[in-house]
């Protein structure tokens, strides 16, 4: 009997884990991983499920319930394993005791991440089997399938997702029998040989990877099902994985395909087999050509293309290209565009957003800001134009530091959210202090993770699982390392903010400032009040455009020479006040 | 049944997400195979977003073809423009009566676009306008616009009310339920007599 429901395989990777049995389960939030976690909470009553403060931590925390012998899942976004591998490379030496299940969820595309990567490059370099569903149902099978997987060849397995799969939701059939899984845990031996990485152990366990892997590489290419060839025409052969197995099936239906679920350790006899049997191979995947290298270094020859399909997001129409031009039995549709000359709508800080002001106040100050990740990468764009760099979580300290041993004489700072700081500042300003630097470390401090869709962190006081947890003082932190300096100022009060930072940019001391103010959506005030323009004092200054809130918007008939008065769009408005505060007229009040 | 198509396009923090997710559990209530996709993250705040929803016997990709949907529900007037290339020769096109001035134009980095309603009559003769708001606000709640446009997308798929109805009772909590059914019901009304 089949138990039907409706789920994006973020869901179906909870739903399964459920189902397994899992006991420990630890993850960072990081888009477009973050409804695994979110889910799972559901399954609070038999799942130990947190927010861990980075992905290092979540995998650690996960190995060590794997290393006491319960099914364990831990998961991120592509960057998270970037920081999260240094344990999992070792690990993977040690070997798991329970299952650990690892699912990563790359962005191919770029839509919500500083980069793209293809994290099955780093499955291969962990020497970990992989599993690359296709859709939701083949998430909650294959999550099943590596928890067993993992026990049995003791091994780390990862489970790779995209942004299309895990923001797709298709049918799962989760099992008449689906209910809280009761793995039995594996009992835990005080062992040395076995879970001590020291020179000497590491050694043995270094013969153990091999051997494994190549067990591993039997499994993948006779055992699992989730390999499969499916007969078509055979006068084109097609092997794919993950989500571009879905575009062939639409672009490429009639031709045999080999559907690869389980992609590493690469099934090499299976291939060799698939290829015998057909006359061209073409190998579609999406990224890197990581299937395509190693059948071609099997010596099996790939159809060449010109069509690029290793790098962005694939969808139909670039396989319908490829298509039309290996086979030129297609044409491709022209387009009808309408776009010409619209105006971009890029994302943008909330009406109301607490971290506007801060923005404000730097662009006026022209201050170096070297930023981080989080909402408040947005105060980058114009008008705002605050934020001068991006790179990765928590970098923003390291690099205003660098910039001031470069011998960067403008004002420095760093501007890093809380989530962030809890994440990866603590060392960073750990650094600036220790090594004699005077950066100033500005935390937007809105005791939420705001970009990922409001998730708690260690400032809100709540865990993922709704139990009450002590708060963190981030100024407490800083001045237990030493810092002399520590402020903490109102997000909503510009006034003292511009005479802090002032103050702090220009100190030779390195301080730490808190911009205190609730996310506007989390504290649920998008409606706590409307402000409107009076038309006859407002003199098209343009100093409230500056703050780039969407609310307020050009008056349409009321240029005054090349000026365009204000308007607010009550729609929007959200009532936070930043623009009374910067209108010279009082030009602007509250009415509602 | 043949893959019907549906894209839904609009501004983060419009409510595109339920209406996409109400729609495509409605199709898998109906007995379809379906499938939903869109993109969260960053676009949620207040930038372009897309969500696409495909339903039939046998579904594959989760991403329309461009040309190839068969109704594209815009959320607001712009964007119908800015994803123009996604709908096919024959299809349909539902249009959120609203403008939501994109930051680039309020704050004087491009151009207003002045000729918009004509050029979305011209790229759309057929299309249907929809005051959402205004039926929303008549409703009693602004933030009910998004069931508003689903009951008038639900007079251009084939299922029946009761169905979205029943989807609408197992997805929205109970105390905005009344409210929403009520908004679905306003906005399937007022767009019955434009189509078929």
């Amino acid at each position: 009997m089949s138990n039907e429901m409706f789920l994006s395989a973020n869901e179906a990777v909870a739903y399964a884990s459920y189902k397994a049995g899992c006991k420990v389960a630890s993850a960072y939030p990081g888009t477009p991983s973050t409804e695994i976690f979110e889910t799972l909470a559901r399954f609070s009553d038999t799942i130990n499920c947190e927010w861990a403060v980075n992905e290092k931590v979540a995998m650690e925390v996960a190995i060590g319930g794997s290393m006491a012998g319960a099914r364990s899942l831990c998961a991120m976004k592509h960057v998270g394993l970037n920081v999260a591998l240094d344990p999992l490379m070792t690990y993977t030496f040690v070997g798991a005791l329970g299952g650990l299940v690892i699912v990563i969820a790359d962005d191919p595309g770029i839509h919500s991440s500083q980069n793209e990567q293809d994290s099955r490059v780093l499955a291969r370099f962990a020497r970990v089997p992989l599993f690359e569903p296709s859709n939701s149902q083949e998430a909650f099978d294959m999550m099943l399938e590596a928890y067993e997987l993992s026990e049995r060849f003791q091994v780390p397995c990862m489970v790779r997702l995209t942004t299309r799969t895990s923001h797709t939701s298709t049918k799962v059939d989760v099992g008449a029998d689906f209910g809280p899984g009761h793995a039995a845990p594996k009992p835990y031996i005080k062992d040395v040989a076995r879970n001590v990485a020291a020179p000497m152990f590491a050694r043995m366990m270094r013969v153990k990877v091999r051997q494994r892997t190549e067990e591993l590489r039997t499994y993948s290419a006779s055992e699992t099902t989730v390999n499969r060839i499916e007969e078509g025409d055979r006068s084109l052969g097609i092997i794919t994985a993950s989500i571009a197995y879905e575009y062939v099936k639409d672009v490429f239906g009639e031709f045999s395909i080999l559907k690869l679920g389980m992609s590493n350790p690469f099934p090499a006899e299976l291939v060799r087999r698939f290829a015998a049997g057909v006359e061209r191979v073409l190998v579609v995947e999406e990224l890197d050509p990581v299937m395509e290298e190693q059948v071609r270094a099997m010596g099996i020859e790939v159809v060449e293309h010109k069509t690029e399909l290793d790098m962005m997001e694939l969808n139909p129409g670039r396989l319908l290209t490829l298509r039309a031009e290996i086979l030129g039995d297609v044409e491709i549709p022209v387009v009808h565009r309408a776009d010409v000359g619209l105006p971009s709508r890029p994302p943008v800080l909330c009406s109301g957003c607490s971290h506007r002001g801060l923005f404000y106040v730097l662009s006026k100050l022209k201050a170096t800001v070297a930023g981080d990740i989080g909402c408040y990468t947005l105060g980058a764009f114009a008008p705002l134009s605050a934020i001068d760099s991006v790179i990765c979580m928590g970098a923003s300290i390291g690099n205003a530091f660098g910039m001031e041993k470069a011998g960067h004489k403008n004002r420095l700072c760093a501007v890093i959210g809380d989530s962030t700081f809890f994440h990866s500042g603590y060392t960073g300003i750990q650094n600036v202090l220790y090594n004699g630097g005077s950066v100033t470390t500005i935390v937007l401090d809105n005791r939420i993770t705001g970009m990922t869709g409001h998730q708690v962190n260690p400032g809100s006081g709540e865990t993922l699982s709704g139990a009450v947890a002590p708060i963190t003082d981030i100024g407490a932190v800083a001045r237990a390392m030493g810092y002399q300096r520590v402020e903490t100022v109102d997000a909503f009060d510009i006034e003292r903010m511009e005479e802090v930072l002032k103050a702090e940019l220009d100190a030779d001391q390195p301080s730490v400032v808190i911009i205190k103010g609730p996310c506007r959506i989390s504290a649920g005030l998008m409606q706590a009040g409307t402000f409107a323009v009076d038309a006859t004092k407002c003199k098209a200054c343009g100093a409230c455009f500056k703050l780039g809130c969407p609310a307020i918007v050009r008056g349409e008939t009321t240029a005054v020479g090349k000026r365009f008065q204000a308007t607010i769009d009550p729609v929007q408005c959200s009532g936070c006040g930043f623009c009374v505060q910067v209108c010279r007229f009082d030009a602007i009040s509250r009415i509602r | 049944m043949k893959t019907m198509n549906i894209t839904l396009v609009g501004v983060g923090g419009q409510g595109t997400l339920l209406t996409s997710d109400i729609l495509a559990k409605t199709a898998a209530l109906a007995g379809l195979d379906v499938k939903k996709s869109e993109i969260h993250g960053m676009a949620q705040r207040g930038g372009s977003v897309i969500s696409q929803v495909r339903f039939g016997d046998e579904v594959h990709s989760p991403i329309i073809h461009e040309g190839a949907s068969d109704l594209l529900v815009s959320f607001e007037r712009m964007e119908a423009l800015r994803w123009r290339h996604l709908l096919a020769p024959t299809g349909q096109c539902l249009i959120n009566d609203i403008d939501l001035i994109p930051i680039t134009v309020s704050s004087g980095q491009q151009p207003a676009v002045t000729d918009l309603q004509e050029r979305l009559e011209a790229e759309f003769p057929d299309a249907v306008f929809l005051d959402a708001i205004s039926i929303a606000i008549e409703v009693g709640n602004q933030r009910c616009m998004n069931m508003v446009i689903a009951g008038a997308i639900s007079n251009l798929t084939p299922f029946s009310a009761e169905l979205w109805q029943d989807t609408m009772k197992n997805r929205i909590p109970a105390k905005l339920l009344d409210l929403n059914l009520e908004a679905f019901s306003r906005g399937r009304a007022v767009t019955a007599p434009a189509v078929v």
